[in-house]
């Protein structure tokens, strides 16, 4: 036997380089796939859509609640407003006293819902865990009434198979499937850490859930639209994943 | 050397595999990356984990990303998974089907001739141990592989499902903790493919022809 294959020659250091190559170049430059790419790995992502609403999610798997001694200093869960980014300010509806939530789409009775008539309803609070796309984690307890009841008032026709949340901070906007929309832990929420909702997070009234990540909640909340066709969203038009469940 | 027999050292499918998940494999950590720069830290937003991060707070270099922002990372990311995970089935299921688990499994009778493999690198002993296809550590190394691909697979799916799959989240010690392991996959996979491929040029440069061609002409036996 040779000892020749044992020692490293300064060609076998080139051979390394070429092989270590491409592989940079792959990675390389914060690359988003181009305008080739880019929009294949978005239609993609339906696919992946689909799996997390048909595989993953479960309409009656409840996400784990906290002991309120779990909860986050509010100081250091983050608050966020589309309006609040571009002026420095938190958005405020038009008429504040006369704000009323907008139910309306394919159902039977539409109607304008304010906050007191909201209030009157069934309430459910609950402590969960927040997942932030970004990766973060957060725990604070958020009371509101339960989307399906005011679902049952609207009574959505069968060909609803979608909700558009609308929001009066910038034309924020989000789609829902229906299921996760029904999910018992889904609330159109008024208190944080039962405290009415403050401007900074979202109030008079936003969209609440443990089963979706933060950026499918609607804050600043003004209409309920229930729809045959699938809506986009502020954030999932410019690419982020649709379903967004966690 | 021009004596030794050329030989059939690797099936086409194990050749498909292994250059199929190279590229995967870069794909999913440069995406993975881009992910982890949108926050960089471990831990609930007042509790970081109490574990060493040296990255913390550093934000990933460009060239080592993917996807170009958050949401291009994601994309990238969650495509990327389904081949990556594909091939990573094939190429198991070709193994438990050919019987070639056989000379890659690391197993209790390894654990001698491994130590006896260490002491050669060492130049504490002279002798090559005899081996088989792989030698006892290249088996440790190469089971240690498969299951670090599993569990890079399976906390990807605790992460990305904390609460559908609050199950599998809560054995690897909950979503912050699982997020850890997740990235600290990436470091193993860095570690094992630097060393992998810088053994591929020390120890057995033939064995690049045999991955590529499945003929090889080496030191080593091609069979067990």
């Amino acid at each position: 036997m040779t000892d020749g294959a044992r020692s490293l020659t300064r060609r076998d250091f080139f051979r390394l380089g070429a092989a270590a190559g491409p592989a940079a170049i792959v990675a390389a430059c914060g690359w988003d796939g181009g305008p080739v790419l880019e929009p294949k790995l978005k239609a993609f992502g339906r696919i992946n859509d689909w799996v997390g609403e048909k595989i993953w999610f479960s309409p009656t798997r409840m996400a784990r609640e906290y002991p309120v001694s779990a909860r986050t200093p509010m100081q250091n869960f983050p608050t966020y407003s589309i309006t609040y980014n571009r002026t420095g300010s938190f958005p405020t509806p038009d008429n504040l006293r006369n704000w009323s939530l907008e139910v309306g789409g394919l159902v039977r009775n539409p109607m304008r819902l304010t906050l007191t008539a909201l209030q009157t309803l069934p309430s459910l609070s609950y402590t969960v865990k927040h997942h932030c796309v970004e990766g973060w984690t957060a725990v604070g307890t958020w009371t509101g009434v339960p989307l399906s009841s005011v679902a049952a008032l609207v009574a959505p026709k069968p060909e609803a198979r979608y909700l558009r949340f609308d929001s009066f901070d910038s034309r924020y906007y989000n789609g829902w499937d229906l299921a996760s929309a029904m999910h018992p832990q889904t609330i159109l929420a008024y208190a944080y850490n039962e405290r009415p909702l403050m401007m900074s997070r979202g109030a008079p009234l936003r969209l609440y859930s443990p089963v979706k990540l933060g950026y499918k909640l609607t804050k600043y909340l003004s209409a309920m639209t229930f729809t045959r066709d699938r809506p986009g969203g502020y954030w999932e038009d410019q690419g982020y994943p649709w379903f967004g469940g966690v | 050397m021009t004596d030794r027999p050329l030989v059939k050292r690797h099936h086409g499918l194990v050749r498909l595999a292994h250059w199929l998940n190279a590229v995967f494999l870069v794909g999913m950590v440069a995406s993975g990356l881009q992910i982890y720069n949108a926050y960089a830290h471990f831990g609930l937003r007042d509790h970081p984990l109490a574990l060493p991060n040296p990255l913390d707070g550093n934000p990933i270099p460009q060239w080592a990303r993917l996807g170009g922002w958050l949401a291009g990372g994601l994309n990238w990311h969650f495509a990327l998974a389904w081949p990556f995970v594909i091939t990573g089935l094939l190429y198991l299921g070709f193994l438990a089907f050919s019987g070639e688990w056989r000379s890659l499994l690391f197993r209790p009778r390894d654990v001698g001739p491994a130590l006896q493999m260490q002491l050669y690198y060492l130049r504490l002993r002279k002798e090559h141990p005899a081996q088989g296809k792989h030698n006892a550590l290249q088996k440790a190394a190469y089971t240690f592989i498969v299951a670090l691909g599993a569990l890079a697979t399976l906390t990807g799916f605790a992460i990305y499902k904390p609460v559908q799959l609050a199950w599998l989240t809560s054995l690897f010690g909950g979503y912050e903790l699982t997020r850890y392991w997740h990235f600290l996959t990436v470091w193993l996979f860095v570690g094992f493919t630097l060393l992998h491929v810088a053994l591929v040029f020390l120890v057995d440069p033939a064995s690049l022809r045999g991955m590529i061609t499945g003929w090889y002409r080496g030191r080593f036996p091609s069979h067990d």
